[in-house]
Formats: structure tokens, sequence, C-alpha cells
């Protein structure tokens, strides 16, 4: 069963703007990703706990008991969908910016063409319900990332896609059940599913498995999609 | 009645037969043709008190996946094999097939481990004929699917059984889109959201393929 056993433990509230930093800063990222590294399987939570090298969320730690004091429970709920939310975006961005590219470099046609179009739509929709959503909750949404894709010939491209999509809907399905908010949680199944549909109709297209994880979808965590989106960052 | 409510409060009789089907086979039965009739909220209390001795409300979210889940096995694996499917058509009712049945393995496998009682598998009927019908009732199958996990997802408690749920609706997308395709349907038929179901809706659009 593709369950992570981490995902059972508390998530303690993540810090906003720690993916803000990551992504506009390089030596943070750097940072990030060689700790992603070292971190190995720990859960996501554990590493944005090492990361910040703040405690437990727990309140019996008297070294730490004002900060959990002033943040109320609904607050750190937000923080924690809030970054969440700008993790996807910043995804949704480079997917965004990704499908510009192949359009700009018409390498594509007729129905094919008309796909690609239209999921490069669709990621456009993401990027600006996922930035209104961060707004609504109180956040910052990021600042819009840069992407660097190699794209050459129409079979390479359409192998890199497949590559984007299936990593975005791994993504999406690693931090459903580490979002709070049941709200959120549903705007991330809808985008979920529709990166699924994404992964399968460039995987007919490329003769490739439309579902290469078997009958289980695979989640991948932050710290694996930050590595594997990393050779994609201008 | 007065029997069954007696029975429902007793754990010990989860696996007793009702008519020669289990009893929480009949609620989700009693389920399907009430919902028609009464709508879901007069429904929905018959079944969380049916299941709710043994594993409460993530349970009962299951075993209406499992209904789900049996509902697309016996599609593939027994309407498939017999409605002369050839080329993509084939290969898609063989592979998704399998899935189907591994998706009702894992949903059997964890109701229990919640303490709950699995659904028996119903008999099923497929107003389907030849290839061309099959496969757009694969579409409808599929479509719901990816409607009906998204729309109970968020009434999941546990987070184990989120991340399972999403497992399983992930490659229900991916089978949606591909039989779309197959059919010159769009892949996205929703758009770039695609849109939670109702367990009201979903018991819509599957109530007829349920035998009485």
């Amino acid at each position: 069963m593709p369950v992570d056993s981490a995902t059972e433990n508390e998530v303690p509230p993540q810090p906003m703007g720690i993916v803000e930093q990551l992504v506009r800063d390089d030596s943070d990222r750097k940072r990030f990703l060689k700790m992603a590294g070292s971190a190995g399987a720990a859960s996501f939570g554990a590493f944005v706990l090492a990361a910040c090298g703040s405690s437990s969320s727990s309140s019996s730690s008297s070294s730490t008991a004002a900060a959990p004091a002033a943040t109320t429970a609904s607050s750190s709920a937000n923080t924690n969908d809030i970054g969440i939310l700008n993790y996807a975006l910043t995804l949704e961005y480079l997917e965004t910016e990704f499908y510009a590219k192949v359009i700009a470099a018409k390498l594509f046609s007729g129905s094919v063409g008309s796909l690609i179009k239209t999921f490069g739509a669709q990621e456009a929709t993401h990027v600006a319900a996922l930035t209104a959503a961060i707004k609504q909750l109180g956040g910052t949404p990021v600042a819009k990332v840069e992407g660097k894709f190699p794209i050459t010939t129409a079979a390479a491209t359409a192998d890199l896609a497949y590559t984007v999509e299936n990593l975005g809907a791994s993504a999406y399905l690693g931090q459903a059940p580490l979002i709070q908010s049941k709200t959120v949680l549903a705007a991330a199944l809808a985008i979920h599913t529709v990166e699924a549909r994404h992964a399968s109709t460039i995987g007919t297209l490329v003769k490739k498995s439309v579902t290469p994880d078997g009958g289980f979808a695979k989640p991948a965590d932050m710290s694996e999609v930050l590595a594997a989106v990393k050779p994609f960052l201008a | 009645m007065s029997t069954q409510t007696q029975e429902l409060t007793n754990p010990e009789l989860a696996e007793v037969e009702v008519h020669g089907l289990t009893r929480a086979s009949f609620m989700v039965r009693g389920a399907l043709a009430a919902g028609a009739v009464y709508g879901m909220s007069a429904v929905t209390p018959f079944v969380s008190q049916a299941l709710a001795a043994g594993g409460g409300g993530d349970a009962e979210i299951l075993n209406f996946a499992l209904t789900l889940e049996y509902l697309e096995s016996a599609f593939y694996n027994e309407k498939g094999k017999t409605v002369g499917l050839s080329g993509q058509a084939k290969t898609y009712a063989t592979d998704f097939g399998a899935q189907e049945a591994e998706h009702v393995k894992a949903l059997t496998a964890a109701i229990k481990s919640l303490g709950g009682t699995p659904v028996a598998k119903p008999t099923f009927v497929f107003p389907v004929s030849n290839q061309s019908s099959f496969l757009a009732l694969a579409s409808t199958l599929e479509n719901t699917g990816v409607g009906a996990y998204n729309g109970a997802a968020p009434k999941i408690s546990s987070k184990e059984v989120l991340a399972e749920a999403g497992s399983i609706v992930q490659i229900e997308a991916r089978h949606a889109a591909a039989i779309n395709l197959l059919i010159n349907k769009s892949p996205t038929p929703n758009g770039g959201f695609d849109k939670p179901l109702t367990e009201a809706q979903v018991l819509a659009a599957v109530k007829p393929l349920i035998k009485e």
C-alpha cells in the first residue's frame, strides 16, 4: 500500500515564507536540497523542523513555550496550508511556463497541438486559483519562478511533458494528507486529478504507460519534488 | 425492520445474512434504493448507523468506494471479456480491470483494518452490447469515480485513509482520460478543476447498473 507511514504523524505548522525563500534565494535553495538529500526518508514535517532549527510544536517544552502560545490553532493551520499552496504554486508556474515555451516552439500541430494548448491554459488557471487561495488565507503568493527547459525535438519535448505532469500529480498526492483545511484539500484534489489526466493523455502520445505506478499512484514528498525540478529552475 | 434495528446495535452480527446478503451489503443496497426516493439526507444516517459500530465514518466512506470499485472491476473483468473488445480497448479493459480489482482488495483490507465490515459484491447489469457502448459506459464510470473520490475525500478523518484514497483517485483520473481520448472526448471534461460529486449524484449515476 503506497502510504507513507510518516504521514500519520502530526505535522507541525510550516513557517510561512520558506517556499518563497527556497525559490528566490539560490543559496537557501541549495541548502534546502542538500539537507533534503541528507534527510532521506524523513517526513516533510521533520525536515522543516531541521531546516528551521525549531523545536517540536509540543507545548511541553519550556524553551519553546512562548511561540506556540502566541499561535492559535487556526492560524497555524493556515500557515501550514499557505506553505503547501505556495509550493504548489511554484510547480504550477513552472508547468505554465513549460507549456508556454512548448507552444512558442510550434513543435505540435493538429489535435496534439490543441491538447498542449488546453493543458497550458489549465495550468494557468491553476496558478490563478492558487494565488487567490493563498491571498484568501492571508498569505503572500510566491513570485513567478523562471524556468529553463531543454525544448528540442517534438519527441523529446513530449517525453519531458510526461515527466513534468507525472511529477506534478505525485507532488499533489504527497501534500494532500498534510493539508489541514477541508476547503483547501478539496481544491488541491480537484487540481490533482487534472494533473493525472494530463499525465495520462501525454502517456498515450508518447506510447508510455498511462499508469506508470500501476494501480496505486505513488506520492512524492517536497524534497523529492524539489530535487526533481531543480534542473528546470533558471 | 425492528429486528434489523436491534441487529444494527450489535457488531457481532455484522456478518448476519439478510435474505442471502450480508447485512452490510444489504445496507448499501437499501441506501441505493432509498437514495433515489428520499434523497441522501435520509439515507446517510441509515448507513452511518449500520457501520458506526465497526469503524465509523471512514469505513462508511470506504464501503461506498468499494461498491464503486466492485462495479468497475466487474465491468472490465466480466463484461469486458464477453462483449467482444479488440485493440486498444481490449488492452485498456485488461489493464484497468486488473487495477480496479487491486482497488477492491485494498479497500476491503482497509475497511477491515478500521474495524468495519466490507460490503459484499452486488450483482450488476451492464447495458452494453459492443465496443462502442462499452467504452461510452467506461467513460461514465471512470469519470464518475473521479468525482466520487474527490467529493468524499475531504470527509475522511484518517490521514492514512486519505492518502490511500488519493492514490486510487489519481488512477481513476488516468483511466478516465485514456478512455475519453479513445472515444474522441476531452480528457479533461471538467476543464482545469475536476468537479467533486456528492453521494447522491454518484448513486444516481450508478443505480441503474445495480441489479435489485
